[in-house]
């Protein structure tokens, strides 16, 4: 009995022992949002060609909001499964004691050429955390071909946005396509309709913020109240119930199969809307999101995705050559080209092989560089927290179970309660 | 005390209808110090058995509860575990210009609120196809076995697998539910099940009674397998209706099975979780206490309100169940 079990227990040391050999050598989590995991996967095999190490690709769920409990949970636990996450613009200043500092493991200047506000963004107490390698702000999508059938021009106020989808809206229809809709975006309760709704309180004069730099709680005002109230009238009427339940791939699934008209979306979007697949190729354009009015500006939330090495990695040095070399410039400019993904490097947007691929790189670069911020640094761990208010208030008034000026007083009040904790 | 000893004692209490009355009293005090002892070595022996599954259940279920309840006492974060401080009564209720804490969120009475409507409805409506599930499937038809297979199917698929496959089907653009509705002219336009606050709870609840049937028809299925047939064969001499049978004798019989079903059922739905999750994430609307546990927990890497959140979850169920139980006895006791 006892040799059987010594026996066993060897078998099965020399099993792991198999496994562990043939194990990679590093794991990276990866978006899967669209193409991104194919470009991922395919980055990551130059790499792995180039060095001789192996590397485990591992897809994390699409939502922001569930790949960051999921990453919370990793690091939490101080769990080395996973040396290199793929970390969204607003998670720095929350996984920073969990991350490497990458300043100690790359060469001088690896930062050199990149935008500079987006680094600043990366860099937690002179600790850089995380290094850019997509930067991304909301746009707008539209179908070229059916506002010259209707003989609109394309919409920069969302007063103008919302007549032109009536129009379309009502002619397609009757035209016979039932399904059709005017403008399809993000309106799940999730960090994506934060985003959504900050671009239309923030097109408004003074419409603004949700918290100000100071920390002191804006949401609460006429403007902001008037911009949710809009959006609150498109549901059903512009935009199916259903955006309720939307995130970007929803949205996207929407309007690649020609069912809408607009579409808000990331810029990844591009690549896979002009595919062979699409019913709708080359009858698509992008243009900045509409402005809030005529004293309004067009405003594009900041989004975009950095990648960070785990404190808990066995092979940080490794790990951190394997982030060095997904955020060169030869690897950004193979993601712009074949996925529309937003380099961080503002030479690439003056490169013309990129430029004839995505051309919206050049026209629309202000809105890539004056994005507009969430909240993230000055409400710290708390973050979340405000997201998830702001979030869930919007979606209640989107629902219309509360009036926009109702929900804003109540989410102010809630911002008050998550400030007396610690932020 | 020997075997054979023991094996007297048995036979000659069950020999005697009156019980130990008659059998104690010829043998009189020397037999019950005996028994006495022999009872005090039994209970010994008991407790030496049982004290491993003791140990096993104060390690894997009591050091967590109290841990819990400790961390809602504190201030912890999921960052900061070590650092954290107590903070008494805090996370529950705490005045402070205006009341703070879990009790004073409608967030959570709303989730509290959500999760028994969702039980109460969800468990009635389960508990009552499951029988009538149940009686098809007790009666004699061809392919009877296929089919008793094939109704397992829904309990058999994670759940998880099955509310994706379920998200799908329910998707406002494409789903096929919406399609065959309005093939049949039930609806003019899509529903969205899953985004429509009013909709949603229905969504979910639709999907778990899909589930969760199948458990309780297989639970009462093995009820009604064990049902005497002389009860049956008197009541179709005497001609009653087949419903009044059903109500009078069957529905008597199967009860304590069927409470049991329920409760387990009951439990689940109280602590539901992935089924909501994955239809319509954390939507205020289908929020349940569970979902409400991790978000704190989990999103908000918030250990001690989250923790207070868990708590209060185990309590209400508990409460729920001690409440059932005490029913549920009182029912049956009346009964026979």
């Amino acid at each position: 009995m006892k040799s059987g079990l010594v026996y066993a227990g060897s078998v099965l040391m020399a099993l792991g022992g198999i496994s562990q050999a043939q194990a990679a050598d590093l794991t990276i989590s990866c978006g899967a949002v669209g193409a991104e995991l194919q470009l991922c996967q395919a980055g990551v095999e130059r790499w792995e060609a180039r060095s001789g190490h192996s590397v485990e690709v591992v897809s994390t769920p699409n939502s922001a909001t569930e790949r960051l409990s999921l990453y919370q949970q990793i690091l939490g636990s101080h769990s080395g499964d996973i040396d290199v996450f793929q970390i969204d613009v607003v998670w720095p200043g929350m996984l920073a004691t969990h991350l490497i500092d990458l300043n100690e493991h790359l060469p001088k200047g690896a930062t050199d050429g990149f935008f500079e506000a987006i680094v600043d963004n990366n860099t937690v107490d002179g600790q850089l955390v995380a290094m850019p390698w997509f930067t991304d702000a909301g746009v707008l999508y539209y179908r070229k071909d059916l506002l010259e059938k209707y003989n609109l021009e394309v919409p920069t106020t969302w007063a103008a946005l919302t007549e032109a989808a009536h129009t379309v809206q009502a002619g397609e229809r009757e035209a016979g396509h039932k399904d059709f809709w005017g403008y399809v975006f993000q309106g799940r309760a999730y960090e994506g309709l934060t985003v959504n709704a900050l671009e239309w309180m923030a097109s408004y004069p003074e419409g603004g913020t949700i918290v100000d730099d100071d920390g002191k709680i804006t949401v609460n005002n006429p403007q902001a109240a008037g911009a949710l109230s809009q959006a609150a009238g498109w549901i059903n009427d512009i935009s199916p119930q259903g955006v309720l339940n939307y995130t970007e791939e929803e949205a996207r699934g929407v309007f690649q199969s020609g069912n809408a008209l607009f579409m808000r979306n990331w810029p990844y979007a591009w690549d896979l809307v002009q595919s062979e697949q699409s019913s709708i190729r080359d009858r698509v354009e992008v243009a900045p999101l509409p402005a809030g009015g005529k004293d309004g500006q067009s405003a594009g939330v900041l989004g975009g995705w950095n990648l960070a090495v785990s404190r808990y990695s066995d092979n940080p040095d490794m790990a951190a050559d394997l982030v060095a070399f997904l955020t060169s410039f030869d690897e950004q400019k193979r993601r712009a080209i074949e996925g529309s993904y937003n380099p961080t490097l503002p030479a690439l947007y003056q490169d013309e092989e990129v430029l004839a691929a995505v051309p919206f790189f050049g026209t629309l670069y202000e809105t890539f560089t004056s994005a507009v911020p969430r909240p993230a640094a000055v409400t710290g761990d708390n973050y979340p927290r405000v997201s998830n208010a702001f979030f869930n208030t919007v979606h209640e008034v989107l629902s219309g179970r509360v009036t926009a000026d109702q929900g804003l007083e109540s989410l102010e009040g809630e911002l008050e309660r998550i400030k007396r904790r610690r932020w | 005390m020997t075997a054979q000893e023991s094996h007297d004692t048995v036979s000659n209490s069950s020999r005697d209808q009156k019980g130990d009355e008659g059998a104690g009293r010829p043998v009189g005090a020397p037999r019950r110090e005996r028994g006495t002892r022999v009872r005090r070595q039994r209970v010994r022996a008991a407790w030496l058995f049982l004290t491993p599954m003791l140990i096993g259940l104060l390690l894997v279920a009591g050091w967590p509860l109290l841990r819990t309840f400790w961390f809602s006492l504190t201030d912890a974060s999921l960052s900061s575990l070590e650092g954290s401080q107590f903070i008494g009564l805090e996370n529950y209720l705490v005045f402070d210009d205006g009341w703070y804490g879990i009790l004073a969120d409608s967030l959570w009475w709303q989730s509290v609120w959500n999760t028994l409507y969702f039980t109460l409805v969800s468990v009635s409506l389960e508990a009552v196809l499951g029988v009538i599930v149940a009686l098809v499937l007790n009666a004699h038809f061809r392919g009877r076995t296929l089919v008793r297979a094939a109704m397992l199917i829904p309990w058999a698929i994670p759940t998880v697998v099955s509310a994706k496959i379920w998200a799908w089907m329910l998707n406002d653009q494409f789903g096929i539910i919406n399609h065959m509705l309005l093939g049949l002219g039930l609806i003019d336009a899509p529903l969205s099940w899953t985004a429509d606050a009013s909709l949603s709870m229905w969504a979910v609840i639709i999907v778990d009674v899909w589930k969760a049937t199948p458990f309780v028809a297989l639970l009462v299925l093995a009820a009604l397998q064990m049902l005497p047939s002389d009860c049956y064969e008197a009541a179709k001499v005497d001609g009653i209706h087949p419903v009044r049978v059903f109500f009078r004798v069957t529905l008597p019989l199967i009860t304590p099975a069927l409470l049991v079903a329920i409760i387990f059922r009951a439990l689940d739905a109280l602590r539901v979780f992935d089924v909501i999750y994955v239809l319509t994430s954390n939507a205020a609307s289908t929020m349940t206490m569970s979902i409400y546990a991790r978000q704190q927990l989990v999103e908000f890497q918030d250990v001690g309100y989250g923790s207070a959140a868990s708590t209060l979850l185990f309590m209400i169920i508990a409460l729920i169940t001690v409440v059932y139980l005490y029913i549920g006895r009182r029912q049956l006791g009346g009964g026979s």
